[in-house]
């Protein structure tokens, strides 16, 4: 039942912010796009050591490029992709891209609002 | 020169129940690669709570798996409790680890027969699944159904155990485990199961916990780890040790899950010996609105639920990462180098949940 | 005494919660022991002649269960296990799923239930039997018109 810190951070600074948290023993728990705040996507990502974990959340435009922190963390391939897939959201330089072929769906990124699908 | 080529496993396969499907890349027999793709039991449930209010959700988020129902319905409506600052009734909380500790027999049991019928061991595969009918028999006569309960709300249960019924549980709770143990033999001591088993699917300590796995998956690479020591609902008040092996092989993960049904057993008879009388439900009142994250272990092993609600009848988001999803890049892992025959065993002994991966 | 023949049956899990998959099989373990009807369980489409789907159709399995479908041989029959087999059930809304099965397939046969117990799921199946023996009679008898 363990809530932990949540903390904020900027894109710019996950990849240090993931660092330091891999070397300090943590493992990845999940990553996810956890919900929209205007325009931009909430995107949390957990961490945990024994019982207690650490959530660091930013917020990413849709158009926004967020750098991959699967060098750091190898099983974070799967969650990139899965955010790709199912909100469309960008992420760069992911050690193993399933380019969109993780879910195989007809409508892609079907958890974003209709609206902007077209774009 | 060998030649690589690839292989399509599943959707549609023997071996397995459920649609899986992995692109194999084998060089001859050895396997070099092996890409996953889902989506054949997506249904997008995380996004159905925009369509079902908070309190209706209960019950679809129990059909996520049909497996560990029980423990999906329950960890939602933790997660929707502690946003809304419910306690629930001692008895309530019982009632939740008694169920919950029945599912992870049922569903290792189920397992254990899977695994057997995946090593062609068909009569071993008979024999898992009749004692777990026992299991099955004891969840119809507490509340109704055989694999989906709907017991759970939010603020408690939905339907309480008599005394009377639970210490009719301790007999039929001994019948199980000796029906277990007369068959352990066949899974830990035969020498054809051990030579399917053995050092097949080795996945080290280091690799286990770099990739994430968790649950049986994780205990059977040597990390000494459970959710439940957090101590959620009952598990406070009830003694016990995380079941650990060393092997890191397809035989530890065996060991480790009869293990945990023994273990469970024994969780059980504890808590039918400390459940305290009183209520099993708190009443509810208002509307859900913050965010909480809430880790329980399931028969998988962890699972995270984070449910967010903006004050109104409909949730904002929610969203759940399964056990077998964080498990899916040591399978991966595993499957490398490993020749195509064992593949369907290599699978199986991630306790792989199709539905629960894709929702 | 009329001895009915022994169909062999596929079971495909479309997109169900498990739920009923685990109680299809569950019915051909020793305590329900569907088997003795002469009914084997196969996990090749082109030995069967009964297909048990369990839970509803979306975009993906579609085409999966029209192939299952097609690649089995005449005279067949289709059972629908559960109410997401049925008509979607708890699912319905989801925004993946396109209903129940006979949104791709003929279904013969509904078995309700969430989920469906073991005795439903059999006796949908002794109903598939009897009406596998039906359309058997009846292909027997359309080619005979087609003789004379």
């Amino acid at each position: 039942m363990t809530d932990g810190e949540i903390r904020e951070i900027g894109i710019e600074e996950l990849p240090t912010e993931a660092l330091k948290l891999k070397n300090g023993g943590y493992r990845l728990i999940q990553m996810c796009v956890n919900r929209r705040i205007g325009e931009d996507f909430q995107l949390t990502y957990s961490f945990g050591i024994g019982l207690s974990c650490v959530h660091l959340r930013m917020l990413v435009h849709p158009e926004d490029e967020v750098v991959s922190i699967s060098s750091i963390y190898e099983p974070a391939f799967l969650y990139e992709n899965e955010m790709h897939d199912l909100f469309g959201i960008r992420i760069s330089m992911i050690s193993l891209d399933y380019h969109g072929n993780l879910y195989r769906l007809d409508k892609k990124t079907p958890y974003r609002p209709s609206e902007e699908k077209e774009s | 020169m060998s030649t690589r080529s690839i292989v399509p496993f599943g959707p549609q396969h023997p071996v397995l129940p459920e649609p899986i499907h992995l692109d194999l890349v084998l060089e001859d027999e050895k396997v070099v690669e092996a890409v996953p793709s889902i989506g054949f039991v997506h249904r997008g449930l995380e996004q159905l709570v925009e369509k079902r209010d908070f309190q209706t959700y209960v019950y679809v988020a129990e059909r996520i798996c049909g497996i560990c129902s029980f423990m999906h319905g329950m960890s939602y409506c933790e997660a929707v409790e502690k946003i809304m600052n419910i306690e629930i009734p001692a008895r309530a909380k019982y009632l939740r680890t008694i169920w919950c500790e029945m599912s992870r027999i049922h569903s290792h049991l189920l397992w254990l027969g899977l695994l057997a019928d995946a090593f062609g061991f068909e009569s071993l595969f008979m024999q898992s699944w009749r004692i777990r009918e026992t299991i099955l028999d004891m969840f119809e006569e507490s509340t109704g159904g055989r694999v989906i309960f709907s017991v759970n709300k939010i603020g408690g249960q939905r339907r309480d155990m008599e005394n009377s019924m639970l210490r009719g549980f301790l007999p039929k709770l001994e019948q199980v485990e000796a029906e277990l143990e007369a068959i352990t033999g066949a899974f830990l001591s035969d020498r054809a199961v051990n030579t399917r088993l053995r050092d097949v699917g080795i996945l080290t300590k280091e690799q286990a916990h770099d990739l994430g796995a968790v649950g049986p998956f994780m205990r059977a690479s040597g990390i000494e780890f459970d959710m439940r020591l957090q101590g959620y609902d009952a598990y406070k008040d009830l003694y016990f040790r995380p079941v650990t092996s060393t092997e890191c092989d397809s035989y530890a993960r065996c060991k480790v899950r009869i293990g945990e049904i023994f273990q469970s057993i024994n969780l059980i008879r504890q808590a039918i010996d400390k459940i305290p009388e009183g209520e099993i439900a708190a009443p509810v009142k208002g509307l859900p609105n913050g965010e909480a994250f809430v880790r329980v272990e399931q028969p998988r092993g962890e699972a995270l639920y984070y449910v967010c609600g903006d004050g109104k009848k409909f949730l904002e988001r929610f969203r759940v990462r399964t056990p077998t999803f964080a498990n899916l890049p040591g399978l991966l892992q595993t499957l490398k180098g490993c020749q195509l025959a064992d593949v369907p065993i290599l699978i199986l002994t991630i306790d792989p949940c199709i539905s629960c991966t894709e929702r | 005494m009329k001895v009915s023949k022994s169909p062999w049956m596929l079971h495909y899990d479309g997109s169900s919660c498990n739920g009923c998959d685990i109680e299809v099989l569950a019915c051909t373990m020793p305590r329900y022991d569907v088997e003795r009807f002469g009914v084997i369980n196969t996990g090749n489409p082109k030995h069967a002649d009964i297909l048990l789907i369990t839970g509803g159709i979306n975009a993906q399995n579609k085409p999966v269960v029209e192939q299952i479908y097609s690649q089995m041989p005449q005279p067949k029959v289709v059972v629908a296990v559960g109410i997401c087999a049925c008509n979607g059930g708890v699912f319905k809304d989801c925004y993946n799923i396109l209903g129940g099965v006979d949104t791709v397939l003929p279904v013969d046969i509904y078995v309700p239930g969430c989920a469906a117990k073991p005795e439903a799921i059999i006796d949908g199946v002794i109903q598939a039997v009897a009406l596998l023996d039906e359309k058997r009679k009846s292909v027997r008898e359309d080619k005979k018109e087609a003789g004379q």
